[in-house]
């Protein structure tokens, strides 16, 4: 089964837009048994894919992070309510588990990102090398994965 | 209960973007006010400003994540005039639509089964850790897995039209840039059968829910007022894509009727009001204090004199029939129009599928370059406004954006104190089920509160109550 990669965040809205990046780069690299998706948000139909996947990665912009990224196994539960803004990756996975039948493992890369909040296209220069470091980072665990 | 007291709700769950409301309680525990204030503002307009008009309708599309086809289409149709094209070749036009009513359809879709159906389904006074979605999939689990299948199938058109998800670029000033492959027809016509059955078995959940509910939603919220959308030239039936504004009155007189969308400043004006980012538009020939109307889903069926397609048409026959009004005011009975209008949907997406119109390679018009543009279309939410100058650099120099969240404002507060009056008014304790009346009352609006603001983000909610010097004296917080 495929591993899903789901970059998601708004690129009209500084490094928020860090997620969809990061997707539009591990697509470019065409690995095999990787899928792509990149959006502005999680949403419930992202339930489907999921189920769909033997492994999810949800990579987003992340505040005050600390470190140019993280990668870390999906934990916490799913919050009761769901808004079209508020799907959390806990809930598209419990929506995919309950709704599909199969809630596949996941991971989280968080990616620190500055500029965040007001309308601007681009990434911060930070956000840049935090992003490099992420590409290089998951390429090579997908790689592993695919091994 | 000796001191007035304020309510407040901060934000206002499972509504797009950001909102608080407030409720002012006096000595006695009645209602003196009650308002819905936007407390976040990014001033897209100006962003825009400079930008190429040919970038824009890509741009715009990050004003929402929710309903960036809206903004992105709209856009286009406006700059259509600019580039001086009014009308674009059957291919164009006809991707647009396909477009268009694969983004009302899913759009719908989530709000009715994941954002409303907790309410509808289990009562909105009903326990909160009940009230929610994964309840509903817990207890019928088929219903939750055709929503989001539905909702998938509207994304994957808006995929093959728009050409991605983020930044969409198929709707280009002039026309569009790419038509339909018989295969990725074919995949979506494989489906539509199925589309059409699930919306017909959600259509009759939403009208029973109304029909049961009848006299409780006929106070709930509840309140005559204008109606303004776009409606087909001629017959004046519902469009979502294009055509004339009309604007109702409440016993469905026509206030002004087939006025050319680009026309609309010499009709409404937007008030502004010190409280709220969010603009107040009213009817110019009204004046601002009785000039206040409704967009959005019961809007369009109640100006739209009929539906041009079979299923929706006997649908909107039916909604009128069991009302002894001209127009139907329930804020709730949204539900039912809404439903109304997916059935619609999934009944055009296949009368394009099966025209090879769709197929055609004659994508873009060229015309006579003007200055100013305006476009309209019938968003989800109700009546979308796009209306740009753009100078001889071909940049930006003027915009400006009424979005159906911005229309429904003033109404959205009156029936928030409507049913502020009705469920909190004299009441001793403030209970969770008596705070989500008021978010039910602005729900079933589905207000874009991200889009009203032209802000963009998301935030969390609460719920506080204060005293007459304005001192906290309980709260509740409420998951996002």
């Amino acid at each position: 089964m495929t591993v899903l990669v789901i970059g998601y965040g708004n690129p009209g809205r500084g490094d928020d837009g860090v997620g969809p990046a990061l997707a539009e780069r591990i697509a470019a690299l065409g690995l095999p048994g990787v899928a792509v998706d990149c959006d502005y948000q999680l949403t419930v139909d992202h339930a489907a894919p999921i189920a769909g996947a033997g492994h999810v990665v949800f990579a987003d912009a992340a505040v005050d992070l600390g470190a140019p990224f993280v990668f870390a196994p999906l934990s916490g539960e799913a919050p009761q309510t769901l808004g079209s803004h508020t799907v959390t990756p806990q809930a598209a996975m419990r929506l995919a588990g309950d709704l599909f039948g199969h809630r596949p493992a996941a991971h989280v890369l968080a990616i620190g990102g500055r500029d965040f909040g007001e309308v601007a296209e681009g990434l911060s220069d930070p956000a840049k090398a935090n992003l490099d470091a992420a590409v290089s980072f998951l390429a090579g665990w997908l790689r592993d994965a695919g091994n | 209960m000796d001191k007035p007291r304020i309510l407040e709700i901060d934000p206002v769950t499972r509504v797009e973007g950001h909102g608080k409301v407030t409720v002012h309680l006096d000595r006695q525990g009645n209602v003196n006010e009650a308002r819905l204030h936007i407390v976040e503002f990014r001033g897209f307009e100006r962003f825009i400003q400079g930008r190429l008009l040919w970038e824009v309708p890509v741009i715009v599309q990050r004003l929402c994540g929710i309903c960036p086809v809206s903004h992105h289409l709209c856009a286009a149709k406006a700059m259509d005039r600019i580039v001086g094209v009014d009308q674009l070749t059957p291919t164009a036009e006809k991707m647009r639509r396909l477009m268009h009513y694969g983004q009302v359809m899913q759009s719908h879709v989530l709000h009715f089964f994941h954002l409303s159906a907790p309410d509808i389904l289990f009562g909105f006074g009903s326990p909160a850790e009940k009230r929610n979605v994964f309840e509903i999939i817990r207890q019928n689990p088929e219903l939750g897995r055709r929503a989001v299948l539905m909702r998938k199938y509207g994304q994957e058109i808006i995929e093959a039209t728009a050409g991605k998800k983020i930044h969409g670029t198929g709707a280009i000033p002039g026309g569009i840039n790419r038509n339909l492959s018989t295969e990725r027809r074919d995949h979506f016509l494989a489906q539509i059968d199925e589309m059409q059955d699930w919306a017909l078995e959600a259509l009759a959940l939403a009208r029973d829910y109304c029909l049961r509910e009848k006299d409780f939603i006929a106070q709930f919220g509840a309140q005559p007022s204008n109606y303004m959308s776009l409606v087909r030239p001629g017959d004046g039936a519902l469009d979502l894509y294009d055509g004339n504004l009309r604007m109702l009155d409440a016993r469905g007189e026509a206030i002004f009727d087939q006025v050319d969308d680009s026309r609309y400043h010499e009709y409404l004006t937007e008030d502004v009001r010190r409280w709220s980012y969010m603009k107040f538009p009213y009817i110019n020939s009204i004046g601002a204090d009785d000039g206040w109307y409704r967009v959005g889903p019961l809007a369009r069926m109640n100006t739209a004199d009929l539906i041009d397609t079979p299923l929706a048409a006997k649908a909107h026959e039916d909604l009128h029939a069991a009302f002894d009004t001209p127009l139907i005011h329930g804020v709730l009975d949204n539900h039912w129009a809404r439903m109304i209008e997916v059935v619609h949907c999934v009944e055009k997406i296949r009368e394009l599928l099966n025209d090879p119109d769709l197929q055609g390679t004659d994508l873009v018009v060229k015309g006579e370059r003007r200055h100013e543009g305006v476009g309209v279309i019938e968003a989800p939410r109700g009546n979308l406004i796009h209306h740009y100058k753009v100078d001889e650099n071909d940049q930006v120099t003027f915009c400006n954006l009424i979005v159906s969240t911005t229309h429904n404002n003033e109404a959205m507060n009156r029936s928030i104190r409507d049913v502020a009056n009705k469920h909190i008014s004299g009441q001793e304790v403030i209970t969770e089920g008596m705070m989500n009346h008021l978010e039910v009352a602005i729900r079933a609006y589905d207000p874009c509160l991200s889009c009203a603001t032209h802000a963009l983000g998301q935030m969390p909610l609460k719920v506080e109550l204060f005293d007459s010097n304005d001192v906290l004296i309980d709260s509740a917080l409420q998951s996002p």
